[in-house]
């Protein structure tokens, strides 16, 4: 008989806390497979952030480091500048590394460090009960936006990647969602592309997952699916942004 | 030995170099520029790591991201950067990782000025960032302790898996004076069972202070007193002189210590009885020896480049057994023998 599916050396047993229908199952998943697939389990460091993904260093199976909140690409370059040889990862949402991380986000990519850079975007603070995040759609009612994120206001939704492709020490950048299956392999092919370009010394890697997330969202699972495809994706277009050749 | 002419900027650099210290951090602050930048241009030389961060806060937690990986690692500024530096140092502490912390004080509060201050003690001391924790301080009142603390800081840091503050001013750093580079001992290595290298043939490791099970944070909080208990009983460091038959004994750390010497020099050449403590660690506090130097008949006066802050360190060791009173400059004013002179013979 020939094996078609095996369990993920770079995941661990232990069942995730992640809500039903969050997208973050599905994206360490990812992140593990291709790992396990490059061969980098046993040199790989990851830095887990706050937020949902805080307890990520139960589910990975290599050696993770936490980081306060935000500083995930300060905690990599740390890492990464005196352990060349190891492969350094950041596991980030919105809220870590578009709003309170952002200063350490810009000048990590601009130095090109050469790391990877795992963006989780679900619009919304998920950890603490579905706040605004930079990236909360306009018009979209989270629990500290009740009225729906007005541009006058809060201004307008951070888009990551557009952002990042004017740096010149940047690398690859490409947002991907996982929605549906055909997404899933596009996102596995990105994340495993930015291991990949840390591998090859290509510098800073970025991939933005539009993730969902149901529970915060107030919506079934079938419907944040929907959301993704119908709505978010109008607001954050999936695509390469930079590929440095 | 060599002796040499150094600035205290740059033998902080050269001790670190000499420990071992294979990665620094930083962003520049007045008066520490000396450090980052003698440090770009050294740390490169030896094939070591420098990199000028976007912020203090950046620097101090590329230091916690090093750190994990188990290499000897430094940051330094003054104190308005040191006090973006708090969260990290607070993350150090939790996670247990060490690191040479470096403060060349400033007059505070706020944006304060540029000119040597005190005025940190209590951050330093009491724990500047969030939660229960606390923290090794050195305080260098010389060049040469600028070297030879900053060595022994790193040894410290390791030996406990803790940071290690080095608690300077911007006199002590701007000022030059000859030294002795005293060769680096290097002290036994401890456990790296804990160090993130990458899982091979082992099982992972994290790197955390997050612990959300019922009653794991406090059963960490109790193994971390009990860590600072052991750095009480070992590590509590003072220097007294002329204390045995003192009427007045000066209390003073750092250049303020320095200061101190020359009055009681000036003083018993008068025939006066004056004594120096000098606290070498402000934390831990060598509340021990200043309680036994309390004696019916003694005065203590406190000297401080601030408003009265080791004072009350100084006055909870006493415990009201003889008067304690106090002489300070803050803001960047500098204690001097003429005012500490006068202040003593009114007391």
């Amino acid at each position: 008989m020939k094996k078609i599916l095996s369990k993920t050396e770079s995941l661990k047993a232990t069942p995730h806390l992640y809500c039903p229908g969050c997208g973050h199952g599905i994206i360490h998943r990812l992140v593990a497979e291709s790992i396990d697939e490059l061969g980098l389990r046993e040199k790989t460091i990851g830095i887990a952030p706050v937020g949902c993904a805080v307890f990520a260093y139960d589910y990975f199976n290599f050696d993770v480091s936490e980081a306060p909140h935000g500083r995930p690409p300060a905690v990599a370059t740390g890492i990464k500048r005196v352990r060349p040889d190891k492969i350094v990862f950041t596991y980030q949402g919105d809220g870590d590394l578009a709003a309170i991380g952002t200063a350490e986000t810009i000048h990590a990519a601009n130095r090109g460090e050469n790391i990877t850079v795992i963006f989780v975007n679900n619009a919304n603070y998920g950890m603490t009960g579905g706040q605004m995040a930079p990236t909360t759609l306009i018009g979209q009612k989270t629990a500290t936006s009740p009225y729906g994120r007005d541009p006058k206001r809060e201004g307008y939704p951070m888009k990551v990647c557009e952002l990042l492709s004017s740096l010149e020490g940047v690398a690859y950048l490409e947002r991907v969602s996982v929605s549906n299956p055909k997404n899933i392999i596009s996102a596995k092919r990105a994340i495993k592309k930015a291991f990949q370009n840390q591998v090859d010394g290509k510098g800073f890697s970025l991939v933005e997952v539009l993730s969902q997330c149901p529970v915060d969202w107030g919506m079934t699972p079938q419907n944040s699916i929907k959301w993704v495809e119908d709505v978010f994706v109008k607001a954050f277009p999936l695509g390469v942004y930079k590929d440095k050749k | 030995m060599k002796k040499t002419l150094m600035k205290g900027n740059i033998a902080l650099c050269e001790g670190a170099i000499a420990a071992g210290c294979k990665a620094y951090f930083g962003y520049p602050i007045t008066p520490q520029n000396e450090v980052p930048a003698h440090m770009s241009k050294r740390m490169p030389e030896l094939g070591l790591v420098f990199l000028q961060a976007e912020s203090e806060v950046a620097a101090i937690n590329m230091v916690l991201g090093a750190s994990a990986t188990g290499v000897r690692v430094m940051t330094s500024s003054s104190s308005p950067g040191v006090s973006l530096k708090q969260e990290g140092i607070s993350y150090l502490v939790g996670c247990e990782l060490p690191a040479v912390i470096v403060n060349v004080q400033r007059g505070g509060p706020g944006l304060g000025n540029i000119s040597g201050s005190q005025a940190d003690y209590f951050q330093a001391t009491k724990g500047g960032g969030h939660g229960d924790y606390r923290m090794i301080v050195l305080a260098p009142s010389s060049v040469q302790d600028m070297y030879d603390h900053t060595m022994l800081a790193f040894d410290l840091a390791d030996k406990y898996r803790t940071p290690v503050m080095l608690l300077a001013d911007g006199v002590v750093g701007q000022m030059m004076e000859p030294l002795m580079l005293n060769k680096y001992i290097p002290a036994a290595t401890g456990d790296r069972s804990w160090v993130l290298d990458g899982a091979r043939g082992r099982e992972p490791r994290s790197v955390k202070s997050l612990l959300m099970a019922e009653g794991a944070l406090e059963r960490h909080n109790l193994e971390l007193r009990k860590k600072f208990d052991l750095i009480e009983a070992n590590e509590t460091r003072i220097e007294t002189k002329n204390t045995d038959d003192a009427e007045i004994i000066i209390v003073a750390f750092g250049i303020s210590a320095r200061v101190a010497y020359s009055t009681m020099r000036a003083l018993r050449a008068a025939g006066k009885k004056i004594g120096v403590a000098r606290p070498v660690t402000l934390w831990p506090f060598p509340q021990k020896t200043i309680s036994e130097l309390a004696k019916p008949g003694r005065k203590f006066l406190v000297a401080e480049m601030n408003m009265g802050q080791m004072v009350e360190d100084v006055r909870l060791a006493v415990n009201g057994k003889c008067p304690v009173e106090f002489y300070g400059r803050p803001g960047g004013g500098l204690v001097n023998q003429e005012e500490m002179i006068e202040r003593i013979n009114k007391m």
